[in-house]
């Protein structure tokens, strides 16, 4: 293989993902990016960063799933602070036949009782009688990765160029790798967004070791452990482009539903609420969309962490092979006939 | 024999001539795509749409909206999760502005957790919205008051849940359906809320419903365009057999077929 001279537009988890395999596998890579840091104005930095393709399985398409199961193994390869500890799924009483839905729409999963839901979460003890516990999955805290993946870019030896306000004036290269999420939409014209929102708070009194999971046919929650006693809870899931803060009405919706998973959380310390917009296509799927000399990787919706890392090895293997990567992944590895 | 086929059975809210007895909600599929492939099967001639009203004031929800728009079948935007007739009114005029329709399925919540229709609520904003020119669709109960007031207001059509939203639970109050149904036998009466199952929906059919509205038992299907599917046999089966003339029951079995080289008698003779 002929090392090329690729250009990766924005440091979003897509972007960072796409610099670091191909640079890896010896390609002369510059990753350009609008502003000056990381994840600077991109959906990652309102991240869950759940590795959980299990429980995502219950309304993402069978290729996400794949792409997932191939990322953990990835993250683990680079990041140290990828924790494999599982996922608990619960559920309040009056929400049970919620519980049996998820069962029934998801795989690779314990169904784990009182004693079992308080060995794992002993600060849940006496709060739920029955559970879905998925062993496989991960977590990580999004920053910290994404630190962990501008070092590694940079000590592989990948150029990173902050602050690029002009698109239009890039370094020399082979082949660009578009990865500008929403900044992309005027190109892709099928490309919209949809709004995430949550919390991060700060609490002495809760510990847990792995994303807890309530479910709720309104407002589902998930909380994911970070270090410091932090916790992020989230998301909403909105059908709109609108990138402002977060309402009072979401905030209303996440903090009751913090606080009925657990009392404590209504004495933790609010420390920020995040909003941003997720790029998405109308099928949900992430995609690698070809022309001849640009690709573009774009559409990740809320599986950012989820999907990227598989992403990028990928596109890695098709510049090697010139192969399509397959009938699994006919939604996601694409022609562009203007479609899009 | 009455004429039955298809061509002069149309559903008309409003006068607009439709062949679907179904309106789909566009809310919680898994993807738009699904969405799309959910309303193909489900053969809908309407989808209703919700507007959060931030999102309809910035029109930041422009991406799905053109989604829906897309679908190519009547749009009938709702004013979900209003409390008051004034938000009702309000979302209503911001949702004739986005989808350049007059039609507005009239959502009052009157409470939170079971998201019942406010009644009081729903036919103050019916008043202001009817005599504001738009054609309204209330979603309501089995109220025969409140539906007389509705219709006083100018609604065309009726629209009683069957069970609380997205409870699937069925059509949970039969007796005052009917009643509804048999004190209006000319109105248009369509069964909001509460189907979860394509059995529910044959039954209101069966029962002379002109239509069903449903969207949680499809989107939240472990197949949602297969669930479509069967949600549109399903409602074609009960309109066929509304239409066709349901046999009254009897209290005594009787044979469908004599049994050749039985003799038939009869018990007076015994």
């Amino acid at each position: 293989m002929t090392p090329q001279k690729i250009v990766v537009l924005g440091a979003g988890i897509t972007g960072l993902w796409q610099a670091y395999i191909l640079s890896q596998r010896g390609h002369d890579v510059t990753l350009v990016e609008q502003g000056n840091t990381a994840f600077n104005r991109a959906a990652s930095a309102v991240a869950g960063a759940m590795l959980a393709p299990w429980c995502e399985g219950e309304a993402a398409e069978p290729a996400i799933q794949e792409l997932g199961l191939r990322s953990i193994q990835l993250w683990k390869e680079v990041f140290g602070g990828v924790k494999q500890n599982g996922t608990l799924v619960i559920a309040q009483p009056r929400d049970r036949n919620e519980l049996k839905r998820f069962a029934a729409m998801t795989q690779n999963f314990k169904t784990v009782d009182e004693a079992a839901i308080s060995q794992l979460e002993p600060v849940l003890e006496g709060r739920y009688r029955t559970g879905l516990y998925y062993p496989e999955e991960a977590h990580m805290q999004p920053v910290e990765a994404m630190n962990q993946m501008v070092q590694l870019l940079m000590a592989g030896g990948a150029k990173i160029i902050w602050n690029c306000r002009d698109i239009g004036d890039l370094p020399n290269h082979d082949l660009l790798l578009d990865c500008r999420g929403m900044a992309a939409k005027d190109e892709l014209k099928t490309l919209r967004g949809v709004r995430g929102e949550l919390l991060v708070v700060q609490s002495e009194e809760i510990s847990l070791s792995r994303p807890v999971r309530l479910l709720h046919p309104r407002f589902p929650l998930y909380v994911v452990p970070w270090s410091g006693n932090r916790f992020m809870i989230g998301a909403t899931v909105l059908e709109s482009e609108e990138n402002g803060a977060v309402t009072v009405r979401s905030a209303l919706e996440l903090l009751g539903m913090a606080y009925a998973l657990h009392p404590s959380f209504g004495e933790a310390e609010i420390l920020s609420f995040r909003a941003n917009v997720r790029p998405a296509f109308p099928d949900n799927i992430p995609k690698i969309i070809r022309q001849e000399k640009r690709l573009y990787v774009n559409g990740i919706f809320r599986h950012g962490f989820l999907n990227a890392p598989a992403l990028a090895v990928m596109v890695a293997d098709y510049l090697e092979t010139g192969r399509h990567p397959g009938e699994m992944y006919k939604d996601v590895f694409v022609e562009d006939n203007g479609q899009w | 024999m009455p004429d039955l086929t298809k061509a002069n059975d149309k559903f008309s809210p409003y006068g607009r001539e439709l062949d679907s007895r179904l309106l789909l909600g566009t809310a919680m599929y898994p993807s738009p795509d699904i969405l799309r492939q959910s309303v193909e099967a489900s053969q809908a001639g309407i989808v209703t749409v919700s507007l959060r009203r931030e999102s309809a004031r910035k029109q930041t929800g422009q991406g799905f909206w053109d989604l829906v728009k897309k679908l190519g079948v009547d749009v009938l935007p709702n004013t979900a999760g209003c409390h008051t007739a004034k938000e009702a009114i309000t979302t209503a005029l911001m949702a004739r502005e986005l989808f350049d329709t007059k039609w507005i399925k009239l959502e009052v919540i009157a409470n939170d957790d079971t998201l019942q229709p406010d009644l009081f609520g729903l036919v103050e904003a019916a008043r202001e919205l009817c005599s504001q020119g738009f054609e309204v669709f209330p979603y309501t109960t089995e109220d025969l008051g409140a539906a007389d007031r509705l219709l006083e207001a100018g609604c065309e059509i009726l629209m009683p849940w069957g069970a609380p939203i997205g409870s699937g639970r069925g059509l949970n109050n039969i007796f005052a359906l009917e009643t509804m149904r048999n004190y209006y036998p000319e109105i248009p009466l369509v069964i909001d809320a509460g189907i979860g199952a394509p059995s529910h929906a044959a039954l209101a059919m069966e029962m002379g419903y002109d239509a069903v509205l449903l969207n949680t038992a499809v989107a939240k299907a472990a197949a949602p365009v297969v669930m479509a599917q069967a949600f549109a046999i399903a409602i074609d089966a009960g309109r066929k057999a509304r239409r066709a003339g349901l046999m009254e029951q009897r209290d005594m079995a009787s044979p469908s077929s004599p049994v050749v080289g039985t003799p038939s008698f009869h018990f007076s003779e015994s």
